[in-house]
């Protein structure tokens, strides 16, 4: 099915759950791509959307699933382009029948999605169970749990592919597999070709983000400029039987794609280079050799791969509460001044007259926040903004901070204004290891 | 050294670019020298030694710092380094998204022991 003069064409159209649409379109339309996959799941998104699911049974997927499909389909049908995705979060099954609705209702008929299942291993482990990187067990963490998805490889969705599907929709798969597994299936590559599986693996790393590889998150004006960075495109891996590729974008579309975006992506969320595990493969990127070749393109070659890890790691979400945050800001002379004033009004009311010892942290926004336990903090701004969160488990704490906040504005330092404050729900993950064994992924096709 | 732009440079951002990421409380941020002929003053100036010494409430476990020779980069890998991480952490930017500012607001070891190594 390769469209591109001997090379593999996938394209990334989302890079996370709440990527834009627009640009994937324009790729699904002109990209001439053999897969498009959209990566929309993090550790953190798969237990919030645990939560959708309890809440509502016929829910926890992406919530703009329907939007991406009714946008993307049509493109991707048209160019008989695959879509690889794991929209379907805590709930696949019911991400695949709202793509199959929502492909009938565009009257594309005989379309085949493929809903892969099997990565909730909920109720497999005891309490017992140790964390897979850090001291302690599940029942350590004394809250309930949301949900335990296993990370599914590219063994996961290569039925789906054989099996001719238009569509792949799962939950917990991997992010790099979603990249390696069409390309396993196009270029026959085993689990024994090591280097190949590593090749592919640092594609799919390199393009599931995004626009963070065509100069996205990269943009430091009169440093590192980026043309047109409001039009960014997304990526396009061209890709070789051997693994290599180049990574390039849509001609017309802003961004970029040089030495200096791949490089800051080839390290991205990775510890030691030469091991960088996914459920396929150890991955080296150790030796990774990159060629800019002008216009946007930049090929990448020399990746390794050694044996995959013995078992599967698994995100065991679980319900942390709220997040409460919420604050009031001061300008002018000595703006400074009068919110450190508030800041220490905040403390006190919380601490000393309600007694409330959930996590507190109060910052000045203007005057050093984010880097504020760095130690960089400056008190000559005349320009700042208290913020206050709060993390609990009772909702009263949190109202009744929203509550002290807002209080401010007739009670606290003078020229207070600006009053925001917001509850949010919280979830904490942990991982734990499982046997592969334990691990049994099944597909379903659902035809229009 | 050959000051970019005429400027004379100072922090690490005057001779490199970086990028943030999170796994759980662990913060990496892989930095890259934009001309080779300054790896030797990235290396000498991002150092576990000097993280630890320079962000000591931050971060609280080990920095490892892996060399990729070839392609002019560090990555540095820090410990304990997220307060909590986006879990727990009550800082706006819970995944450390702009710890890559941090380091890269770093001044320069342009000693003279450091200069001479240099070349």
């Amino acid at each position: 099915m390769a469209k591109g003069n001997g090379t593999f064409r996938i394209g990334t159209g989302a890079g996370f759950s709440a990527d834009r649409l627009d640009p994937a379109v324009d790729l699904a339309r002109r990209g001439a791509l053999d897969v498009m996959v959209l990566e929309c799941l993090g550790e953190r998104t798969v237990a919030f959307a645990h939560r959708d699911r309890m809440a509502d049974p016929r829910r926890g997927y992406n919530t703009l699933l329907e939007r991406r499909m009714r946008a993307l389909l049509p493109a991707c049908r048209e160019a008989r382009t695959v879509i690889i995705t794991n929209m379907g979060a805590a709930n696949p099954r019911a991400a695949a029948e709202r793509t199959r609705d929502v492909a009938r209702a565009l009257g594309l008929s005989g379309l085949k999605i493929a809903c892969i299942e099997g990565d909730d291993v909920s109720g497999i482990f005891g309490s017992d169970q140790p964390f897979m990187d850090e001291p302690g067990t599940l029942a350590d963490v004394g809250r309930p749990v949301v949900g335990m998805n296993a990370y599914l490889g590219a063994d996961a969705i290569i039925p789906a592919l054989e099996g001719d599907a238009d569509v792949v929709i799962g939950g917990r798969l991997a992010d790099p597999s979603m990249f390696l597994a069409p390309l396993m299936h196009h270029y026959g590559w085993r689990n024994s070709d090591l280097a190949a599986l590593g090749a592919g693996t640092l594609v799919g790393h390199l393009m599931e983000c995004g626009m963070q590889i065509t100069g996205g998150y990269y943009a430091d004006p009169g440093t590192k400029d980026v043309p047109d960075l409001a039009q960014c495109g997304y990526p396009i891996a061209e890709v070789v039987a051997d693994g290599s590729a180049v990574i390039t974008k849509l001609p017309g579309t802003g961004g970029c794609v040089n030495e200096a975006t791949v490089k800051e992506q080839l390290l991205y969320e990775v510890h030691d280079p030469t091991a960088y595990l996914t459920p396929d493969v150890t991955a080296d990127f150790s030796h990774v050799k990159l060629r800019d070749l002008g216009q946007d393109r930049v090929r990448v070659t020399d990746a390794g791969g050694r044996a995959r890890p013995e078992k599967l790691k698994v995100t065991v979400g679980f319900d942390a509460g709220v997040l409460a945050e919420a604050g009031v800001s001061y300008a002018g002379p000595a703006a400074g001044t009068r919110g450190r004033l508030a800041a220490e009004i905040v403390d006190a009311r919380m601490k000393e007259t309600h007694k409330i010892k959930s996590p507190l942290r109060v910052d000045l926004i203007g005057a050093g926040s984010l880097f504020a336990t760095a130690g960089k903090t400056r008190d000559d701004s005349e320009d700042v903004r208290l913020h206050v969160a709060l993390r609990t488990t009772n909702r009263d704490e949190a109202e009744m901070m929203l509550w002290e906040v807002e209080s401010l504005l007739c009670c606290g330092p003078a020229g207070g204004g600006g009053y925001r404050g917001v509850i949010t729900p919280a979830v904490e993950t942990k991982s734990v290891l499982i046997e592969r064994g334990l691990v049994k992924p099944t597909f379903e096709i659902f035809v229009t | 050294m050959i000051a970019r732009g005429g400027n004379e440079r100072l922090l690490v951002r005057d001779i490199a670019h970086a990028r943030a990421g999170d796994k759980g409380n662990t913060s990496n941020v892989n930095i890259w020298v934009y001309d080779r002929e300054d790896f030797e003053l990235l290396k000498r100036s991002v150092t576990p030694e000097r993280i630890k010494k320079e962000f000591p409430k931050l971060v609280r476990g080990k920095v490892t710092r892996y060399v990729i020779d070839h392609l002019h980069g560090l990555n540095l890998v820090m410990g304990e380094a997220l307060e909590g991480g986006v879990n727990a952490s009550l800082n706006l930017d819970s995944h450390g998204k702009s710890w890559s500012y941090l380091i890269l607001g770093l001044t320069l070891d342009t000693s003279e022991s450091g200069a001479g190594a240099e070349r």
